[in-house]
């Protein structure tokens, strides 16, 4: 099984690129496996939906 | 600390500017990390505030203050590093990247200490006073290097191809930086938000 680490670069990816079919699924193997990096990657997700929240603020009031 | 809101949400123009005046550390702190020259990030901070104010009677209130005067100054962040990429690579370090093997075993699983823990109310996080506060104190205590790429990728928004384009560094690096970044940071965010309930600025 990919280990605990690859998993979390995977996740962290994953917001960044659109992953290949095999590191899909070795991700997705993985996190049936293990708890603690299902919750990493909900983590890893809600970071990038809180910024995203920040980042769109003030988009819809550019001032000229 | 939060007086109630008037009209649309907008606090009055006392209140409005003495929150606005708050905010310019951070501000400062966010610009300083993007732009290196502190002159440079004073003016477009200077110009993000005096826009807020000026635009005061438009903001309607669906986002905080603070969120709405991080996104104008976000803005004039996104322009300048369009102008001057190249320019603004200079002194960046891509290897300036925190330290994670404290997280995992030699076998590269997590810890017991590191492992991450459920946590409290994540989605409404952005909505509560303080929170952004705790936020920015996490991601301005990453490595500079570290902290500017995060703060371009998920606080301006901008695509890994643009920033590395604009920083001079590979893709590969990137993904690096902003792995290591996420870590650091929701561990951070576990310490000093989610993880404890009321006691939510413990980490300030």
């Amino acid at each position: 099984m990919q280990s605990c680490k690859r998993a979390t670069e995977l996740m962290s990816q994953q917001l960044d690129r659109e992953l290949s079919t095999s590191e899909r699924l070795g991700l997705r193997m993985h996190l049936m496996m293990c708890r603690h990096c299902r919750k990493c990657d909900a983590q890893f997700k809600v970071l990038h939906e809180l910024s995203s929240v920040r980042s769109q603020a003030g988009s819809e009031r550019r001032e000229d | 600390m939060l007086k109630t809101s008037r009209t649309h949400g907008l606090p009055d123009h006392a209140e409005l500017q003495s929150r606005l005046e708050a905010l310019r550390p951070r501000l400062m702190a966010f610009a300083r990390i993007q732009l290196g020259d502190p002159v440079q990030a004073e003016d477009l901070v200077q110009d993000a505030l005096i826009a807020a104010w000026e635009g005061a009677e438009r903001f309607t209130g669906a986002s905080s203050v603070e969120t709405w005067v991080f996104g104008i100054l976000k803005h004039k962040l996104v322009d300048e590093i369009r102008h001057r990429r190249r320019e603004l690579a200079t002194g960046f370090d891509p290897d300036d990247t925190p330290d994670i093997d404290g997280l995992f075993n030699p076998r590269a699983h997590w810890l017991p200490a590191a492992r991450p823990q459920k946590w409290h109310e994540p989605e409404q996080a952005c909505l509560q006073e303080g929170f952004w506060q705790v936020f920015d104190f996490c991601v301005l205590h990453l490595p500079e290097s570290t902290a500017r790429v995060f703060s371009m990728r998920e606080l301006m928004g901008l695509e890994t191809a643009e920033i590395c384009e604009a920083l001079g560094i590979t893709e590969q690096n990137c993904w690096v930086i902003l792995h290591r970044a996420r870590l650091k940071l929701r561990a951070c965010l576990e310490n000093g938000w989610f993880g404890k309930g009321e006691q939510n600025n413990a980490v300030l």
